[in-house]
């Protein structure tokens, strides 16, 4: 079991100031996050776009926002779970423990819900009875890719992802690339590597169609496929991978007895504590009058949540009021401290 | 105030003002209309927002740019009369605008 004064749910911007936040003011925390890496939104949605709206800051992008916040935390060496989605929390003695999908347990007199607008997800293909060949002839990231050498493997999707794949497996598999249109919004340049290696037969592009029908024949996949003009053709083939970017879906967070309003969880104006103590809903999750989906009301939630957090991880001790400028102890934590 | 005339997959049809320089969008998540999740808040990130375009009003509307293609590419059932609501700016030109919203959205 991991003890720590506050466990945080999404590495998205909120959640990493939030980190910081507790740092200066003296409380360890530990991250969740259901994607492989930092940023949330900022570089699941929108890595290169420009935010025009954080104090200070004319211009950064999404990426450049989240490296900077990383930058920021560094001191605090707080540990980051990527990969892991927490599935249940229960109350202990004034305790809350957190149990992850990787059978992690966390201890924490405070949980910190920074989840946006839920854990991204795959996007999945719109199809009927489709969950009974994901993960076993669908696919939507790809694991091990030798699953595929010598067998038939259609490809859906424009981006990157789509792309890179078709390349990639061009070598092993008979790869079949199909897209809704022409144009592909992955780079050129892939886009290029992709349009050479159909000159030299090693990969065929189908476009503009979309994915009608599915059906199963001697272990095969039988796919409808469909243009703008509702032509269709059919598609033999051992495998689907599917990439239609991801998806935010709230998840477990349903079941834990908060209250919730269309998708977001209400707090209160003055901590943004929830229906349940010690435990905060702060950024694009958490709702409440006035509430704006700006990530500068998020850092903004994040101040005020930490120092209630603070109460309840030291209940013996009063929260003292500190500036960064000025505060020694501050520096301390910060390792900024001058040695005389 | 311009009316824009929502119907969801059922059939169900909602006549509303909504006021110019709102979008589309916004119009249905300020009135409960179902159907629209615009999980990313209007910022074109996340294609919860589709909805298929009657015929005559394509010709009327902004063109697409780039990055909204790119985005239905993503989007539930995407067809030819598909564009994302949030970059569907309501003006007086648009007044009668009818759109439908996609059986879901994800």
């Amino acid at each position: 079991m991991i003890h720590t004064d506050v466990v945080i749910i999404g590495s998205g911007p909120v959640g990493l100031f939030a980190v910081h936040q507790l740092g200066i003011i003296g409380l360890k925390s530990e991250v969740i996050d259901n994607l492989d890496r930092a940023g949330g939104q900022c570089i699941e949605l929108y890595p290169d776009k420009p935010i025009y709206d954080i104090p200070a800051i004319p211009v950064c992008t999404g990426k450049e926002l989240t490296k900077n916040l990383l930058e920021q935390i560094k001191p605090f060496k707080t540990n980051f779970h990527f990969n892991e989605k927490v599935q249940e929390i229960s109350n202990e003695r004034n305790n809350w423990i957190v149990k992850t999908s990787k059978d992690k347990i966390f201890k924490c007199s405070n949980i910190i819900i920074a989840g946006g607008v839920g854990s991204f997800e795959p996007r999945k293909l719109a199809l009927k009875n489709i969950e009974k060949y994901e993960g076993k002839k669908i696919f939507y990231f790809v694991s091990n890719k030798n699953k595929f050498k010598d067998k038939d493997v259609c490809i859906f999707g424009g981006g990157d992802s789509a792309l890179d794949w078709a390349i990639e497996l061009s070598q092993i598999a008979k790869v079949n690339l199909i897209h809704r249109r022409s144009e592909f919004r992955g780079s050129k340049h892939s886009f290029q590597q992709v349009k050479e290696l159909e000159k030299k037969n090693k990969l065929k592009i189908q476009t503009p169609y979309q994915l009608k029908k599915l059906e199963e024949k001697n272990n095969k996949l039988i796919l409808t496929l469909e243009d703008d003009k509702d032509n269709s053709v059919t598609v033999e083939t051992d495998y689907i991978l599917s990439f239609f970017g991801l998806i935010m879906k709230l998840g477990p967070i349903v079941n834990w007895g908060l209250n919730l309003e269309n998708k977001h969880i209400p707090v209160n104006g003055e901590n943004f504590e929830t229906n349940k103590k010690g435990i905060f809903a702060i950024g694009d999750i958490c709702t409440y009058p006035g509430k704006l989906k700006l990530i500068l009301s998020g850092f903004h939630e994040a101040a005020l949540a930490t120092r209630a957090c603070f109460k309840n991880a030291r209940p013996n001790e009063v929260y003292k009021f500190e500036f960064t400028t000025a505060s020694k102890e501050i520096h301390d934590r910060l390792g900024i401290t001058k040695k005389d | 105030m311009p009316k824009i005339i929502y119907n969801d997959f059922s059939g169900n049809q909602k006549e509303i003002e909504v006021p110019n320089g709102l979008s589309v969008m916004e119009g249905a998540v300020r009135n409960n209309i179902p159907g629209i999740d615009a999980d990313c808040g209007g910022s074109m990130a996340c294609a919860t927002c589709q909805v298929y375009v009657k015929e005559e009003w394509l010709n009327k509307l902004k063109k697409m740019e780039n990055g909204e293609q790119d985005m239905i590419d993503m989007a539930y059932e995407p067809k030819k009369n598909s564009r994302l609501s949030c970059q569907l700016i309501v003006s007086d030109e648009l007044d009668g605008l009818e759109v439908t919203t996609p059986l879901k959205q994800s």
